[in-house]
């Protein structure tokens, strides 16, 4: 901001002025420089149509640092000329006496502002000599605004409460706000964005009526993880590479013993239907503990108090951690978000299974779904559930899903004509996708990027 | 999921036709196959070893296709194509044939005794006259490479081995010797080797050092030698060089030895059927016989075919489909599953073929008729059930919560359930032996050591790969930690936290005492001792000397807060102080008019279901103690408490299904916590610690089970505890004993009701039948009370329960199917018998 000092001169000048004055003239002549008239200037315009400023450029010349030394100095030749003693000089007779230092006198001429004087020839050859430059500068023609005062009064930039309370704003004059900036960022906290899926992912079962399983239970024994569900135990789900087991505490202790006897059984020998798997099953592998490698270990606990019930259809969903001592890389990490739906009904068909996962889905607002055939050890049929993806332009699986197995359901004492029908997907998929994360440890883990978490938009899974 | 990788043109060959690569990847999706991924040996090569590599290499198209883990019938060339033209209607599944030699005897294999200690099974059978080409060959071998890496186990269930019959001569001995004895010459080897020397030689590799594992510590190695003494075979690691098979062996000798029976059979199925296609007479496999140590004699292989009966409704019911028997035994055909419908109503008849060892259920058979159905042909509908969803209260709890800690200008952080040891105890400065943490036993690396106890060290992590960001950083987390609890079946449970931090140039304690104001003021915690909530300064290593507080509400610690230590902030690799908070908000959980779900299952059962197999309940009656000393000896002593370990092992309670009196006389007579090599007998003695505070009303507390039973039972067989246990079965056989009477009965009922539909509504009804006065005789009470006999009722125990002046009631159970008997029934028959009683009420009635 000009000081007020030159804003009053300014104004003064224009209005003795008739048809406006130069912005460069008005300096030259206050002795200032012309960047204060500049801004003086401007701080005017900011107020309304006091003043009218129209830009204009002009070229003039200007000595280099060069320049101005030989202006002063003389030219390099006629120092030299002056600095040789006559005595001392053999060859003094062939020189002229007296010299006329044009480039000074030239220079000189160009520092006085008289540049005109001198022809385009000229100052292009001292140009080329790095002593001139020729220099554009803009300056404004001042004229009187419409609102055209000598006085100006000073705008407010915030309203108060005096104002208000004294009703003087009606009279002040309000600096207009800039609303190019940005605002300032709200002082606030933020929810993670793998959670703020999450919720709307129990948002999506609960309006369809699916009850919250406890899921609460990291440490699980393989026999709810894997026998219950009629996993063998050679299976290499079990393996040391796919599961971290438990050195402390390393074994479940207390079982369904009826319940044991009859996995025991349909796995080693069969029966419910089932010619089983035919091997010999150890009470020892059941009972290790492990980090449950899915919440399937959960719905198969649901299941088991279920058919300690007089059977009632339930819809059940889990979004919760599970394990995997797996290798990891940019997708894949040792724990993961699980999603899982589960409904157990009588005469529910693979048919319902589609027809409620085609619901789930467009509820994500997916609609393109088709299924593929799979293998899974506790779910017959099993399909893959695979979506277009419009930007790829390909069939993307994003689910698994199934039918319990009979040899699952059964020896828990489900009624034989109950059917469940699951399925499931990861949470950190869909989020990594929805919020454009390459790389699952920005998102998940304590390298998380604070920054993404701030900047994170509402979870709108359909849009 | 396994791979298999094909030569396209030889697929496309043997397929009869080309495929566009959308058109085949679209069969395999079809089939339940998926075509992962189009390249050559080249692109392979290239890609593993470098681009200088791969000059030499085949540029041959070749498909990877992902099989189903349990369809072993598809892992070479010869059975995908199988599969597919069958599934295509173009070829009709073969049929496989196990023939005996044209003359002559079964070549034969004699299993000594000692491969019992080391790999006791073994099956074998002969290829005759088979014409191998180089493809064929190839193939040959990568189906065994594919097995062993799949139903095999990395040969750990079974191994594989191929001979050229032709250089050897039966019979072949299966026998195990010390690996000093064994020396042979193996499998492209120059020369002969001890089998100490093979497991060194092979330590280096790459491929067969996988396997050594399997016998290395072993006092004996498998070992099959022929009637020479040449070595076919040293499974489950190497191949004899002798009786390698080349491009010109006619006559192939297959042996897998294993220590599961069941998958050795199945391999030698997978073989066989797979390539019987190439011999003389197509899908023939000449048998070979398996002598065992005890003399018994097995015929091999056993290229079973079961038949199985199921009816069409079953599959359209199942499926969601609405298809003809006749169309349903086509779709089944399609799957190699040869089906037709036997015309007895909508029966079909499904023969399992060797190759689909996958089919162990009716349910795989309905899978198989909706993949060649198409499951994307299936009609999509909704399930009708009507539900009442319910949030898990906790996580109910969590989310509200989470809410508004972010409003609070918290932001959520979301870290690992797995850290390091160092984690949660060094770099906190406390010992991991303080700790309840849960160790891992495999942890490929340090990161995923424990479960953590914690949610701070999770927090002061995040701030650390986040210090660029301005201050000041305030983080919360609210997930669940793990801590070690014997209570719980698998002696860990969950703990559902909420911590906080504040990181800044100043340490912010009154910013986390503020937090800790807010979220108290959320869950309606007023500040006051006693009822509310305060903190109290307590000592902490991980915090600040003298800045550190307890969180007391409602007279219970639930966490903690204050400045953490400089050494804690210098550990994390911080440079600002921190103050923090970690509470336990599990007590904070409201009461509910809902059932609460829970993961803890009951380990009893109390509906006795009806099984295919009862056999399990027919357990020898356990005696019932009368006292603690008579049973299992002086409890006080060692072996007394052995004694009732032992009697624990597989019972939950002294008696029954719950908690009783009997519980607590014996918990009483144990001076101190048993040592945790009783491990039974310290559960069940924590468990009913539990009880301590409701031992009064224990008896009262039961669940009502109720046991239609031998009308005896309630003249109890005297015991200590005085019997309030009124419906408690006696012990576990009388229990059993009236399961299955109450099943025979209810069988019978059932039998005689068939035509009604299922499902008949019971009670369970206790009612209080009183006397006139203290002489009236009770049994004869009884007997005319249970004399009442009506459609639908069932009697159940009883006991007698004084009133006071001598004069006692009759307490009796009863089960009536509410369609047919009412209460009121009840009472007007019983108070019929008016010489006796003199009224009747209901005690309690429950629908089961």
């Amino acid at each position: 901001m000009a000081d007020s000092g030159v804003v009053e001169t300014l104004l003064q000048r224009i209005e003795k002025a008739d048809d406006g004055v130069d912005s460069l003239n008005v300096a030259a002549s206050l002795g200032v420089d012309h960047q204060v008239i500049v801004g003086a200037v401007k701080s005017l315009q900011a107020l309304g149509d006091i003043i009218s400023a129209d830009l204009r450029s002009s070229k003039h010349w200007e000595l280099t640092v060069e320049g101005s030394e030989i202006a002063e100095q003389g030219s390099h030749e006629a120092r030299v000329f002056s600095s040789i003693p006559l005595e001392g000089l053999a060859q003094s007779e062939l020189m002229v006496e007296n010299i006329e230092d044009q480039v000074r006198e030239k220079l000189l001429q160009v520092q006085k502002g008289n540049f005109s004087q001198l022809d385009e020839k000229e100052k292009n050859e001292l140009k080329k000599r790095k002593l001139l430059s020729e220099v554009t500068v803009k300056s404004y023609w001042i004229t009187k605004g419409s609102s055209f005062s000598t006085t100006i009064t000073k705008q407010e930039t915030e309203l108060t409460p005096e104002m208000i309370a004294t009703g003087s704003w009606k009279e002040k004059k309000f600096k207009p706000y800039n609303f190019e900036a940005m605002g300032v960022a709200p002082d606030c906290g933020h929810l993670h964005p793998l959670m703020k899926v999450r919720t709307q992912f129990r948002q999506i079962f609960l309006e369809m009526g699916f009850t919250e399983m406890p899921t609460n239970n990291f440490i699980e024994s393989s026999f709810w993880n894997f026998d219950s569900l009629f996993q063998p135990q050679q299976h290499p789900a079990r393996d040391q590479h796919d599961t971290f087991f438990l050195s402390d505490p390393a074994l479940a202790h207390e079982f369904p013993q009826d319940y044991l006897e009859r996995v025991k059984k349909v796995h080693s020998e069969g029966g419910f239907g089932s010619q089983g798997y035919k091997y010999d099953w150890k009470i020892e592998e059941a009972q290790k503990n492990i980090l449950r490698t899915h919440t399937t270990a959960v719905s198969a606990r649901m299941l088991y108090k279920l058919a300690q019930q007089k059977f009632t259809p339930v819809k059940y969903f889990s979004i919760d951690r599970v394990f995997r001592n797996e290798t990891l890389d940019a997708t894949h990490l040792a724990e993961f978000h699980q999603i899982e739906g589960v409904v157990a009904d009588y005469g529910l068909t693979l048919g319902d299974l589609m027809g409620i996962l085609h619901q789930f889905f467009t509820k994500l607002g997916i609609t393109k779904l088709r299924f593929k055939p799979a293998y899974n050890p506790y779910t017959e049929p099993s399909m893959e559930v695979f979506s277009y993806h419009e930007g790829l332009k390909k069939w993307v699986e994003v689910g698994n899903s199934g039918v319990f197995r009979p040899e699952m359901l059964l020896p828990m004492g489900l009624p034989e004509d109950v059917s469940v029908i699951a399925w499931g997907l990861s949470l950190e998929r869909p989020t990594m996708i929805k919020y454009g994360i390459n790389n699952i440890r920005e998102l998940v883990g304590h390298k998380v990027n604070l920054q993404m978490v701030y900047d994170g938009p509402i979870c709108r899974l359909d849009s | 999921m396994p791979t298999v990788g094909i030569k396209r043109d030889l697929l496309f060959k043997a397929l009869g036709r080309t495929y566009t690569d959308e058109e085949f990847d679209e069969l395999c999706f079809e089939f339940g196959l998926e075509l992962d991924e189009i390249t050559s040996e080249k692109e392979i090569v290239s890609r593993e070893q470098g681009d200088t590599k791969a000059s030499d290499a085949s540029d041959v198209i070749l498909y990877k296709i992902d099989v189903p883990a349990n369809r072993y019938d598809l892992l070479c060339l010869e059975g995908l194509v199988r599969g597919l033209q069958v599934f295509k209607n173009k070829l009709e599944a073969p049929r496989y044939r196990r023939i005996s030699p044209v003359n002559g005897d079964p070549q034969k294999l004699i299993i000594t005794k000692e491969t019992a200690a080391v790999r006791p099974f073994a099956v074998a059978a002969v290829l005759r006259n088979i014409t191998f080409t180089q493809e064929r060959y190839d193939s040959f071998i990568e189906l065994q490479e594919k097995l062993h890496q799949n139903i095999c186990r990395k040969r750990s269930l079974v191994a594989i081995g191929t001979h050229d019959l032709d250089t050897i001569s039966g019979p072949f001995t299966y026998t195990a010797k010390p690996p000093g004895d064994i020396s042979f010459k193996p499998l492209n080897q120059t020369k002969e080797y001890t089998a100490t020397e093979l497991m060194s030689l092979y330590k280096t590799d790459s491929h067969l050092r996988h396997y050594l594992h399997i016998i290395e510590d072993k006092p004996v190695y498998p070992i099959i030698y022929d009637s020479n003494g040449i070595v076919l075979s040293m499974p489950p690691i190497i191949n004899g060089d002798h009786s390698k098979i080349t491009l010109q062996t006619k006559n192939v000798f297959i042996e897998c030895t294993a220590t599961d029976l069941t998958k050795a059979k199945i391999v030698l199925d997978m073989m066989v059927t797979m390539f019987s296609e190439y011999c003389s007479q197509p899908f023939t496999v000449e048998e070979a016989e398996v002598v065992y140590p005890d003399g018994k004699t097995c015929i091999y292989p056993e290229l079973a075919y079961r038949k199985e009966k199921l009816s069409g409704e079953f599959i359209n019911r199942k499926v969601g489909i609405n298809e003809s028997t006749e169309k349903i035994a086509q779709l089944l055909t399609r799957m190699c599953l040869l089906s037709r419908a036997t015309g007895v109503g909508d029966e079909i008849e499904v023969e399992i073929p060797p190759t689909r060892s996958d089919v162990i259920h009716a349910c795989d058979i309905m899978e198989d008729a909706a993949i060649a159905y198409g499951f994307n042909n299936i009609t999509r509908t909704t399930p009708r059930a009507y539900t009442v969803a319910n949030q898990f209260p906790l996580n109910k709890l969590t989310e509200l919560l989470r809410q508004d800690l972010a409003a609070a200008g918290f932001t959520e952080a979301l870290n690992f359930a797995l850290c390091s040891e160092e984690d949660i105890a060094d770099k906190l400065g406390k010992k991991i032996s303080e700790t309840r943490a849960a160790h891992i036993s495999n942890p490929k690396t340090a990161e995923f050591q424990v479960a953590r106890t914690t949610l701070l060290p999770g927090l002061l992590k995040t701030i650390a790969a986040n210090r660029k960001m301005p201050l000041p950083l305030k983080l919360f987390e609210v997930s669940d930690v793990v801590l070690k609890d014997e209570t719980k079946d698998v002696g860990a449970r969950n703990s559902r936290r909420f911590c906080a931090v504040y990181y800044n140039k100043s340490p912010g304690f009154e910013v986390i005492h503020g937090l800790l104001d807010r979220t108290m003021q959320l869950l309606e915690v007023k500040s006051a001792r006693g009822e509310g909530y305060h903190i109290q300064a307590a000592d902490d290593s991980t915090f600040f000397p003298g800045r550190c507080a307890e969180i007391i509400v409602r007279g219970k610690t639930v966490g903690r807060l204050g400045v953490l230590h400089p050494d804690v902030i210098n550990r994390f690799e911080l440079t600002m102080p921190c103050s923090a908070m970690e509470i336990d908000i599990e007590p904070f959980l409201g009461h509910t008019a809902e059932t609460l779900l829970t993961h803890d299952v009951p380990m009893q059962e109390v509906i006795k279901h009806k099984f295919p197999t009862p056999d399990e309940s027919q357990q020898a009656p356990v005696s019932r103690p009368t006292s603690t000393k008579t049973v299992f000896g002086d409890v006080s002593t060692q072996v007394g408490l052995k004694a009732l370990n032992d009697f624990l092992a597989d019972k939950s309670y002294m008696e029954g299904f719950a908690a009783s009196q009997a519980d607590m006389t014996v918990f009483d007579a144990i001076p101190s916590p048993p040592s945790l090599t009783f491990c039974h007998l310290r559960r069940w003695y924590n468990h009913i610690k539990s009880f301590q505070r409701e031992r009064a009303r224990l008896p009262a507390a039961k669940r009502q089970f109720v046991l239609p039973a031998a009308p005896a039972a309630s003249t109890n067989n005297a015991s200590d505890d005085d019997d309030i246990d009124l419906f408690g079965s006696d012990d576990e056989a009388e229990s059993a004993e009236a399961a299955r009477v109450k099943e025979r009965r209810l069988a019978e009922y059932a039998a005689k009701k068939s035509k009604k539909p299922a499902l008949i509504a019971k009670s369970s009804i206790l009612l209080d039948v009183k006397p006139w006065d203290d002489e009236t005789d009770m049994a004869k009470l009884e007997e005319c009370v249970r004399s009442v006999s009506m459609d639908g009722l069932l009697w159940g125990q009883s006991k007698l329960v004084p009133v006071g002046y001598g004069i006692k009631k009759l307490q009796i159970g009863c089960v009536v199917e509410d369609d047919k008997v009412g209460t009121d029934l009840l009472e007007e028959a019983i108070t019929a018998f008016e010489d006796y009683v003199q009224s009747v009420d209901v005690a309690a009635f429950n629908k089961i």
